[in-house]
């Protein structure tokens, strides 16, 4: 194997073509054992089929994927006992109690005998759910069931597992608690694959893969990603009317994207001079726009996503 | 400040569910307010209230003096409402159902063609005209529907979760409408589940189960941050957090990606934090202050222990 021993997925010029229609182009990236990697892309982009790729359930056009070591394209089926899965629509039976729930899918996953009551243990201690293994799915609040839905997709030890925007609506202290627990299976030599377009969600993963039009664009840490991906300055800056400022600003030589946010101005400048900010209030003033405030901005992933991805041609939408 | 929207002791129940409980607020003229919160938290009831189209239990709201329980058939002309799911007909054309809710809100014919012309503009939707809505992608769809909404021109338009689903480059293009919208005067109520969207809005009405727990601006919001957040990059994350959450004025350590949050009570906590640290030699890249969002005050405000931290 040339792939690093740590590497538990390894995937290289990965394509998949759909008649014409290129849906995965050249993609290559690993995810070591228990890191966790976030993929990002608008809808469309190509992340649900390289996840179907990946866990065996649609064959490459080209390239290779190898999950474990096990060339996925050979031997979709060994692959699929190592891997977990849960979407944000995932499907509990309400009416079946949390330890049906989990027997359940134990039995998907062929998990049976001694081994299930070890399993079951383990995973109603990991979702936090001791005590509540007689509780009808049904009513359990959000946040349990998300953590049930885990239990249910981690009952059979998988080595991978792929979330869909697993806290998309839940609220924000949920939220830590679940992603806390993903944390804890990743240090567990667990490793985990994010889908979602949601930046909050994003911030929790170690790595990110952006994905656009079937290519990945750019991959780092969102610290990496937040601070270089967007090659420029992002000011803030505050004045009154907005509406004029927007103008005026559009109109400054070292302007890249102005767009209004909240009660201010944010606008991407090239990066080069260190003296932006001060470059920036002189022409203003020289436009005759006095009473600004003009900071620094921290670029959010958000923005890193909106001038990647909006920096391509939107061919899709257009073609489809 | 004349405000547009006025409710106060709203209280909505199902059953023993308890969805709105005495919620008031005033909304003025030309703002963006935002019902920000979790799935549950009582959002679309409140919207519901609102636009006429759910009687309360108790409680009184009105729209530019129009009593929205006893009148609501005086709202449609002002009012835009545009729930989760709009009704978008998916098998005719984009232009087709623009004009359908044109003749529905009885626009006069002559401001039809101009009207619809302006709207798809604004939403950069021209390229679209003739596209089934059926086939048009999440982002679209939600464009479409508020170009729908709007084309009656209200001065008071409520959306119910418009971005739910949307990725961020479609969501830019949704507020760059909405922020077009507010210099022209109408004012905005808008709910959304997501935190970060909130900090957009001019003004935050932050629910949780059925309560309004604040209502202010996201600056006031922030000010209110009890202590500060330090963010500690570091690939060994699990060990920081060990390190750093017995220390004195530390209140919580998250993990995230690429290390760790942390909520001190002050930020002079920070060159403490680094000699802790250190002391272990634990490899960190950097200790800095950072600005709190609007998902951290939720939860330094509203998570549990929060009460012993004001």
């Amino acid at each position: 194997m040339n792939a690093p021993a740590a590497a538990e997925i390894v995937v290289e010029r990965l394509q998949k073509r759909f008649g014409r229609f290129v849906a995965v182009d050249e993609v290559s990236f690993e995810v070591g054992r228990g890191q966790i990697l976030g993929f990002l892309g608008p809808n469309g982009a190509g992340k649900s089929t390289i996840i179907r790729i990946l866990c065996g359930l649609l064959r490459p056009s080209a390239g290779s994927v190898r999950v474990d070591g096990i060339d996925v394209s050979r031997d979709p089926e060994a692959v699929r006992q190592r891997i977990g899965y849960m979407s944000q629509k995932f499907s509990l039976y309400a009416d079946l109690t949390v330890a049906e729930n989990l027997r359940f899918y134990g039995g998907i996953y062929g998990v049976r005998g001694a081994a299930l009551g070890a399993r079951l243990r383990h995973a109603l201690d990991i979702a936090g759910l001791a005590g509540r293994e007689q509780q009808l799915a049904g009513t359990l609040a959000g946040g349990w069931k998300q953590r049930l839905a885990l239990g249910c997709a981690i009952l059979h030890a998988p080595h991978i597992l792929f979330l869909d925007e697993p806290t998309s609506g839940v609220d924000p202290l949920s939220r830590r608690r679940f992603w806390d627990l993903i944390h804890d299976l990743a240090a567990g030599g667990v490793s985990v694959i994010v889908s979602t377009h949601h930046m909050d969600e994003a911030e929790y993963c170690n790595r990110i893969a952006l994905i656009s039009q079937g290519r990945l664009i750019a991959l780092g840490s969102p610290g990496e990603l937040r601070r270089h991906a967007l090659g420029g300055v992002l000011m803030r800056v505050e004045g009154h009317p907005l509406e004029r400022l927007l103008e005026r600003l559009r109109g400054f030589p070292a302007t890249r994207d102005v767009a209004v946010f909240g009660n201010a101005v944010h606008v991407l400048l090239d990066a080069a001079a260190a003296d932006d900010e001060a470059a920036l209030r002189a022409f203003l003033a020289g436009q005759g726009v006095a009473d600004v405030h003009v900071d620094r901005a921290e670029p959010s992933l958000e923005d890193v996503f909106v001038q990647l991805v909006g920096a391509q041609p939107r061919e899709r939408e257009a073609v489809r | 400040m004349d405000a547009v929207v006025r409710a106060s002791g709203l209280a909505k129940r199902f059953g023993g569910v308890v969805a709105v409980d005495g919620i008031g607020f005033e909304v003025s003229h030309g703002e963006i307010f935002g019902l920000v919160g979790p799935d549950g938290a009582g959002k679309t009831t409140l919207l519901r209230m609102l636009a006429g189209v759910m009687a309360p239990d108790a409680g009184a709201a009105s729209i530019d003096g129009i009593d929205v329980v006893a009148a609501p058939e005086r709202l449609r002309e002002r009012i835009s409402y545009m729930p989760q799911r709009f009704g978008l007909y998916e098998d005719l054309t984009v232009d087709e159902n623009i004009r359908f809710y044109a003749e529905l809100f009885e626009v006069p014919p002559a401001q039809r063609r101009e009207r619809a012309a302006r709207l798809l503009a604004a939403s950069a939707m021209e390229p679209f005209r003739r596209r089934l809505a059926g086939q048009l992608s999440g982002g679209m769809k939600q464009k479409l529907g508020l170009t729908c909404a709007l084309v009656h021109a209200p001065r008071v338009v409520l959306l119910d979760e418009p971005t739910t689903g949307v990725d961020p480059l479609s969501r830019r293009e949704f507020w760059r409408i909405l922020y077009a919208l507010r210099s022209e005067g109408v004012t905005l109520l808008i709910s959304t589940a997501y935190l970060d969207e909130a900090e957009r809005c001019d003004r935050l009405a932050l629910l949780q189960d059925g309560h309004l727990r604040f209502c202010e601006s996201p600056a006031e919001l922030r000010a209110r941050m009890p202590g500060a957040l330090v963010e500690v990059a570091s690939t060994s994350p699990r060990e920081v957090r060990a390190a750093l959450a017995p220390l004195a004025g530390v209140r919580s350590v998250l993990l995230v990606g690429d290390g760790v949050h942390v909520h001190v009570d002050n930020a002079a906590r920070v060159p403490q934090l680094e000699a802790a640290l250190s002391e272990r030699a634990i490899a960190f890249d950097a200790a800095r202050v950072v600005m709190p969002t609007i998902e951290d005050l939720f939860v330094a405000l509203l998570g549990p222990g929060a009460q012993a931290a004001a």
